[in-house]
């Protein structure tokens, strides 16, 4: 399922020597202790997602990239569950937020699914392919990652990509274009709906709940009036 | 029209603060322990009088799942709440809008809802793809633990309750609700076999109710107002008020707070700016998330947004996700586009939907370019009808039934295709 992927993860001496010492940095084995922490005594195995996500990031900082997971940190992480390393394989190969060979500085995924191909999502790819990337590959220089992913969850902003943690929206050819060239630079373009929007919120200001925009109003004086009616 | 005095989620947009204090502004948190002092049994009551049916697709009635689980838990059987917040449905972003701006009244929903259950803990599962707003939801916990509103007498009910954010790594299947229990207990996301229920048997073997947000995020609301307010909005045994989602073609995408069994129209006109071109220019919708058929444009106009209007059109309220499509859709390439994610989300465990949603992909790609025969249209039909109802979970269904919907009323267009590069290829062959 996981989607940047070989056949499976590539287990050659030369990845054993650069990961094979992978261990939590301090502040990591912290964090791990609070994630494993959250599940009952001995159900210790509910945190894999979580601590290979962990892995990932900790893989990415070190790499300046989104990170992956090398086999040496899977291997590292099953051992800190008490887990056999086969079912941790298992649930990195089985979630597509893992990647199983390593990606760019940033990772573009861009949502191809029916609402966002409905708004336009093939002109963000095609942004992203005049910017020289292709599907399922990364940049000479290493800086973009393209990916074609599912459905977000974001589809009231269609169409949108997914960037590293941050989700860009309602994208065009022209934004999108803009978005990459922010990134290019080593700058963070600014998250959110790429139009003059407030979320989720309809184009050009809300139609409900108006009083919302200007104040944290409180409506339930109007829910006492009612009471008394 | 629901008047704004009327919406539960005052904060859709995020123009305030999600934060406790302004939470706190807006209502919520406002004496939960008088709340839970009503008692579990009267608390499942108001909310099966309410009339809430679950919101996550399926609408099964809430409180009625919440009677299911044991009044007396068992030692070393604990029972457990886990919130569905994987929503990962082609067309639903509501429990998103939910999570980032309105959090504490999903924290202060899952405290009176664990409580009312018997549940010492709950779980939150929010799909991986949603960082920032896990982030969000990790910090209002933190804040409603830092108040005393979770943890050991929380909001000093005298009743201890623990709440956890989960994080996925993305996978569509965890949204069912026993692949969410394997993913939380560490494994592949893969359903298991019902029975037994999750409410006998579900997380680490304990008695569990699995909730969607924002069932869970209504029930203060609801016990404040009172079940007749809420039973107020939308037509019987379809009530009170949902989020709807609206994407696709219209002027203004959107996500809103109306009643239910609103008209379609009147939803699309008031809060989205109607239908791109013109109503003259709608051609279908998908009106419940990708996994309901589509409705022509005739039959849906000016039908009611509920569960029951459009049970009856053939198609399903699912999560309110409205996908609407004007003429210049290619629908044929839409729904094979979404045949492409069942094939991407099949977990792989039944035979039925890991061949099959393969197998339809490939066939509904052909008959984008008309590159098949006639009779493959019936094939094709029937390969739908073999895997729906055959799985163990209802993902072989959500990927069968979005082709029925386009066979069933979209037939000629499929045919029109494949006469016209018949043709084509005969002029070629001459």
């Amino acid at each position: 399922m996981a989607d940047i992927l070989p056949n499976s993860i590539p287990d050659i001496a030369e990845i054993r020597a650069r990961w094979g010492a992978f261990a939590w940095t301090s502040e990591n084995a912290e964090q791990a202790k609070t994630i494993v922490g959250r599940y009952p005594p001995g159900r210790q195995h509910s945190a894999i997602i979580p601590l290979l996500d962990l892995a990932q990031r900790q893989v990415g900082a070190e790499t300046r990239t989104q990170g992956w997971l090398p086999i040496p940190a899977i291997e590292y992480v099953a051992a800190a569950l008490s887990m056999p390393y086969m079912r941790a394989y298992e649930v990195a190969t089985f979630y597509t937020m893992f990647n199983l060979a390593p990606v760019g500085r940033y990772h573009v995924q861009v949502c191809g699914t029916t609402p966002c191909m409905l708004r336009g999502s093939d002109d963000v790819f095609a942004a992203c392919v005049a910017k020289g990337m292709k599907k399922g590959q990364t940049t000479p220089d290493g800086l973009f990652t393209l990916s074609e992913v599912e459905c977000l969850g974001a589809c009231a902003n269609a169409p949108m990509a997914q960037i590293n943690d941050d989700n860009y929206e309602d994208l065009t050819f022209e934004t999108t274009t803009a978005l990459l060239d922010v990134l290019a630079r080593g700058e963070t373009p600014k998250p959110g709906p790429q139009l003059d929007r407030q979320t989720s919120s309809p184009e050009g200001g809300p139609t409900t709940l108006v009083e919302m925009a200007k104040e944290n109003h409180d409506y339930r004086p109007q829910w006492a009036l009612e009471a008394k009616a | 029209m629901l008047e704004d005095k009327d919406r539960i989620f005052t904060n859709l947009y995020g123009f305030q603060d999600w934060g406790l204090k302004g939470a706190m502004g807006r209502g919520d948190w406002d004496d939960t322990a008088a709340l839970m002092a009503r008692g579990q049994d009267s608390i499942i009551e108001e909310i099966k009088s309410s009339g809430l049916r679950g919101r996550g697709g399926a609408g099964f009635p809430t409180g009625m799942k919440w009677s299911f689980m044991p009044k007396e838990p068992k030692p070393g059987k604990p029972n457990f709440l886990v919130i569905n917040a994987d929503e990962s449905e082609p067309g639903s972003c509501k429990d998103r809008e939910i999570i980032r701006h309105d959090p504490h009244k999903l924290i202060e929903g899952a405290l009176i809802a664990g409580f009312a259950m018997r549940a010492r803990a709950a779980y939150i599962y929010i799909r991986g793809e949603f960082i920032r707003e896990a982030e969000t939801l990790a910090a209002a916990v933190q804040q409603a633990y830092d108040a005393g509103l979770l943890g050991k007498n929380a909001a000093r009910s005298g009743y201890d309750f623990d709440l956890f954010v989960h994080r996925g790594a993305g996978a569509y299947i965890c949204g069912e609700e026993t692949a969410m229990l394997e993913s939380l207990e560490g494994k592949k996301g893969m359903p298991r076999l019902k029975p037994p229920f999750p409410a006998g048997a579900g997380l680490y073997g304990c008695p569990t109710t699995v909730n969607n947000v924002e069932s869970i995020a209504v029930v203060p609301t609801i016990l404040r107002r009172g079940a007749a307010w809420f039973r107020g909005f939308g037509r019987e045994k379809n009530e009170g008020t949902k989020l709807f989602q609206i994407s696709g073609h219209v002027n203004k995408p959107c996500v809103v707070e109306d009643a239910m069994s609103v008209p379609f129209r009147e939803l699309i006109e008031r809060h989205a700016g109607g239908v791109r071109g013109g109503w003259d220019n709608l051609l279908a919708v998908i009106p419940g998330g990708s996994s309901v058929p589509l409705v022509p444009a005739h039959e849906i106009i000016d039908a009611p947004m509920d569960f029951d209007g459009l049970r009856d059109l053939k198609s399903g309220l699912g999560t309110a996700a409205v996908i609407v499509m004007d003429k210049t859709t290619d629908v044929v390439k839409a729904i094979a586009r979404i045949s492409y994610f069942y094939k991407h989300e099949s977990c792989g465990q039944c035979t039925p939907c890991r061949e099959g949603t393969g197998w339809m992909w490939r066939v509904m790609e052909r008959l984008v370019e008309g590159n098949a025969e006639i009779g493959e249209i019936d094939m094709l039909w029937d390969v739908t009808k073999q895997v729906e109802g055959h799985t163990i979970c209802a993902l072989g269904d959500a990927a069968a039934w979005p082709i029925q919907g386009l066979i069933r009323h979209f037939r000629p267009e499929l045919e029109r295709r494949i006469e016209e590069r018949r043709g084509r290829t005969l002029e070629a062959a001459e």
